[in-house]
């Protein structure tokens, strides 16, 4: 055969030398993006954020003023500023250091584990926002694999709620190990359903999902709206339904005030289970070959349509479920401002972690620890709430267009999009 | 006189890859220069660096004696530079003026367009260099030669001294292909010089003056069509000998494997593309289809492999009729495919190499059980025929994109030929792939026959087809216009044919 190498292997050779420190230690297998690239751009949000902290707080910008007549003033103002709003994002989401120490103290002296409890409630509470997160995340990055836009995590979140929380106040005098699983398997297969609407609308018409899914969200926040305020409301007439039997919740895993639940554990086994499902069987290899080239998935034999109505509604199912741990877990009945975007921010959560399960965790529980910490940020250093949805913008924006980080930090990535200049030459 | 053209020192790279290296180049005044080499021999990457669409990392460029920088293809076309790109860069639903014009647009009053002013000069340009060509016609009406012509026109129109052509042949018939030459000729007679890209040997040798070959980004040597053969030709461009011609034995017929009857299929637009089309295919024989591109072959193999749904008529395979199966049991009916464009049917170029190698097993044991996919049988699996196939690739685990053209074809046929099949289906099965790729591709092609496999091989390249058939069909609007025996096949013939052009006597066609 011919005595010319695989292009590959020149590329592997002759890229050597060339690399700067950051792309020797990133770069390695051409994996870039799956790594470097979203810590590259949670760290430059970190530095955008602090610019934004410090030019809308008053005092900064008055330091700023006048900074010719004290330039020391001025910069160190700016840097106590941005210093204590991080460490109250910090402490906010992982709790004191001295006040885990402290109370680490008084359980060893006195054997008394509330302030242990009370000094670790932030991370629980951080995890609490995680799970849904995770869940959410892995709906959106299962229908990425898939080719599929599901935009709809937000509505099936909803419905796996809405049905969850009815199978858990309607039902009464079950064990927990039949109530619990139904409620959970109701809110599943409400996402599901929900989800494969706008999936078989594809298979048959062609209608873009990203449409349906996002009338979908309509149809499920006035459905919502609709059963609170009527069928399903609380006997009293208030917007909400009845609180759901003990039977159903999820339990917590550590006393009061901890709410972290079993929801967390559920989250990462269910992230597992997504792996397996995608890369070990032979239907998660068929969603990924639909996902990544429909025409050479009908070459070999598989059922594309199928496929896609299939992908809609297990990333409606994981929506559903979404929906379902935060009201068994967490809320223990339906309100109408049941979800705060989860369902929206699992678009990002996907996107920042590259549609793999390992990245959906890593990246919902960036997600769940800024959030957590954003209100004690804006209680201790006057830094408001809406700060954290900046940096969660910028980090998107950063991951959506990678060339920009390769620009700020010179990078010159091997990766498969060059392939296209490769192929063109020749 | 100092040369029209010269290029010293051209290098090139993109990331990992060298692709021009220090290249000399010269083009005189009034000649035709082939360039020739394999895919992937960086001649289209130094064409595109001279067409400013590349910038080139060292070397100079001298027109006329004088040093030019040349930034874009503004630059190149205020040099004088043009290119006729192997894909068409025209506007379907624009008249051939139009096109032409565009661009550079001749106005009335600086906004109304001048089109008579711009047909005047087409009609000048093309009685000058013999290139006959409605001005006022609709370019999707025009048939592909014509287009090239505007394409031509287009060019001489912004009145380019040096003209570049990329793969002009690719798309043409042989007749037509002769009437580019004829264009070429009064091209270079009136003044103008050209460079041409190939990899086509014959053709270098019948139209170029000076030949230069390519070779991994080097220029392997400059020759005339006097002092090389194909063979010395070929050598230059691979480095070592290579056998253009396979040899055959004769075949050993054994049952009908593939039969179709009556066939009408419809293309995506809703028109009729294969038009009663009947074929038998028999164990131990190569059916070639010869036809220029778009002539219904796509939509035929389609067909045939369940891709496409069949408007009426009946296929069978073993005696099997498949007329509506699902493409999964047609490939388990023992139907192996290879598809006309690979990346786009064949692969999942994310996919590893691994993957793809079991693209269409995976489901089946030892690759699966039940749902569970078995990944060590599927390596297991996948080093053997990375090693069987000689597929060139560091690792089995690297995304099938890193791969050559040539490799990633190599990973569908060991796919394809891995598992027991009766009828081979392949479509221009070595569509833009190098010589030794293509030498190794008929040679597996060929051991599949012999072992008593019946091929259908559909392909618009003649040399192809003569070379591996036994019998010849040639296809024309969706019609069989002939099926005859491979020895009683010419190029004229065939050409004819492939233009749709009927022979006379029906008695001559057998069936």
């Amino acid at each position: 055969m011919s005595e010319k190498p695989a292009i590959s292997e020149t590329a592997e050779t002759t890229a050597e030398p060339k690399r700067n420190f950051l792309q020797r230690i990133f770069v390695r297998s051409g994996k870039f993006s799956s790594l470097l690239l979203p810590i590259l751009a949670v760290f430059s949000a970190l530095v955008i954020g602090a610019i934004i902290i410090a030019v809308s707080t008053p005092d900064v910008l008055s330091a700023w003023k006048g900074l010719f007549q004290d330039p020391l003033g001025a910069l160190s103002i700016t840097w106590i500023t941005v210093r204590d709003a991080y460490a109250a994002l910090l402490e906010g989401s992982f709790g004191q250091p001295t006040r885990i120490v402290e109370a680490f103290e008084t359980w060893r002296a006195t054997g008394e584990t509330r302030p242990l409890l009370d000094a670790f409630r932030p991370i629980s509470e951080s995890l609490v926002l995680t799970t849904p997160y995770i869940f959410a995340g892995l709906a959106v990055a299962l229908g990425f694999r898939g080719g599929l836009f599901n935009i709809g995590a937000e509505g099936q979140l909803f419905v796996g709620g809405l049905a969850s929380a009815l199978v858990g106040y309607s039902l009464t005098n079950l064990p927990w190990y039949v109530h619990l699983p139904l409620a959970l398997l109701a809110g599943i297969a409400a996402g599901a359903i929900w989800g494969a609407i706008p999936g078989f609308l594809k298979a048959r018409t062609g209608a873009h999902e990203v449409i349906n899914t996002i009338m979908m969200n309509y149809v499920a926040f006035r459905l919502t709206d609709y059963l609170l305020l009527g069928p399903m409301s609380r006997p009293d007439g208030m917007p909400m339904t009845p609180l759901i039997s003990p039977n159903a919740y999820l339990p917590t895993l550590f006393p009061t005030p901890m709410r972290v639940h079993v929801g967390f554990l559920l989250s990462l086994a269910v992230a597992g289970l997504v792996y397996w499902f995608l890369w070990k069987t032979t239907l998660g290899m068929e969603i990924r070959m639909v996902g990544a080239n429909p025409k050479a998935a009908r070459y070999s034999g598989v059922r594309v349509s199928s496929i896609i109505v299939l992908t809609m509604a297990l990333s409606g199912a994981l929506g559903g479920l979404a929906g379902a741990s935060q009201i068994l877990g967490v809320d223990h009945q339906m309100v109408r401002t049941f979800s705060s975007g989860f369902g929206f921010d699992s678009i990002a959560l996907a996107l920042l972690g590259n549609s793999h399960p390992v990245g959906v965790v890593l990246a919902s529980l960036l997600f769940g620890f800024m959030r957590a910490g954003a209100a004690r940020m804006q209680s201790l250093a006057n830094v408001p709430v809406e700060i954290i949805r900046i940096l969660q913008a910028i980090v998107i924006i950063f991951v959506a267009a990678p060339e920009i980080m390769r620009g700020i930090y010179r990078l010159k990535a091997i990766r498969k999009g060059e392939g296209a200049i490769k192929r063109g030459w020749g | 006189m100092a040369p029209v053209l010269e290029l010293r020192g051209v290098s090139k790279s993109f990331p990992g890859v060298l692709a021009n290296d220090n290249i000399d180049l010269t083009l005189n005044q009034g000649e035709i220069l082939a360039l020739l080499g394999e895919n992937g021999a960086g001649k289209t990457t130094l064409m595109n660096i001279l067409y400013g669409l590349y910038t080139l990392d060292d070397g100079e460029i001298f027109i006329r004696g004088q040093e030019v920088d040349i930034h874009d293809s503004n630059d190149a076309i205020e040099q004088g530079i043009g290119m006729v790109h192997q894909h068409f860069m025209l506007v379907p639903v624009f008249t051939v003026t139009e096109n032409v014009m565009l661009g550079v647009e001749s106005t009335r009053a600086g906004v109304f367009l001048d089109r008579e002013t711009a047909a005047k000069r087409i009609r000048e340009i093309s009685s000058r260099f013999g290139l006959q060509v409605d001005p006022n016609a609709m370019i999707e009406d025009l048939p592909v030669g014509i287009q090239q012509r505007v394409e031509i026109i287009k060019i001489l129109y912004r009145e380019a001294e040096i003209l570049i052509f990329d793969e002009p042949t690719a798309v043409l018939t042989p007749q037509e292909a002769e009437e580019l030459f004829k264009v070429f000729r009064s091209l270079v007679d009136q003044g103008k010089s050209l460079i041409f890209i190939t990899h086509k040997l014959k053709e270098v040798l019948a139209i170029a003056d000076r030949i230069a070959v390519l070779r991994d980004g080097r220029l392997a040597g400059v020759t005339t069509p006097k002092e090389a053969t194909e063979a010395s030709l070929a050598k230059m461009m691979v480095g070592r000998e290579v056998i253009l011609r396979v040899d055959k034995k004769p075949p050993q017929l054994g049952e009908v494997v593939l039969e179709v009857e009556n066939l009408r299929v419809q293309d995506e637009r809703g028109l009729r593309a294969v038009d009663d089309v009947s074929l038998q295919v028999r164990e131990g024989e190569v059916l070639g289809i010869a036809g220029v591109q778009g002539n219904g072959q796509t939509e035929l193999v389609e067909a045939l492999v369940g891709l496409r749904k069949i408007e009426s008529g009946m296929v069978k395979i073993l005696g099997k009729d498949t007329t509506h199966a699902l493409p999964r049991e047609i490939t388990e009916a023992g139907t192996a495919h290879v598809p006309e464009d690979r990346q786009q049917d064949g692969l999942v170029l994310s996919f590893p190499v691994v993957d793809n190698l079991v693209l269409n097993t995976y489901y089946l044991p030892p690759f699966a059980k039940g749902i569970s996919l078995k990944h060590d049988e599927i390596e297991k699996a996948g080093l053997k025929r990375v090693e069987l196939f000689d597929i060139r690739t560091p690792s089995i685990f690297l995304p099938t994109s890193n791969l050559s053209g040539g490799n990633q074809q190599k990973v569908i046929v060991a796919r394809e030929f891995s598992r027991p099949i009766r009828l081979l289906i392949a479509s221009q099965p070595t569509r833009g792939l190098d010589i030794g790729s293509i030498e190794y591709i008929h040679r597996r092609i060929l051991q599949k026959r012999d072992e008593g496999c019946a091929v259908l091989l559909v392909s618009p390249e003649l040399d192809e087809i003569m070379g591996l058939s036994d019998r010849i069909a040639v296809i024309f609007e969706g019609n069989i216009l002939g099926i005859m025996p491979a020895d009683e096949a010419t190029k004229e013939r065939l050409g004819l044919l492939m233009a749709g052009i009927q022979e006379k006597e029906p008695a001559a066609v057998v069936a």
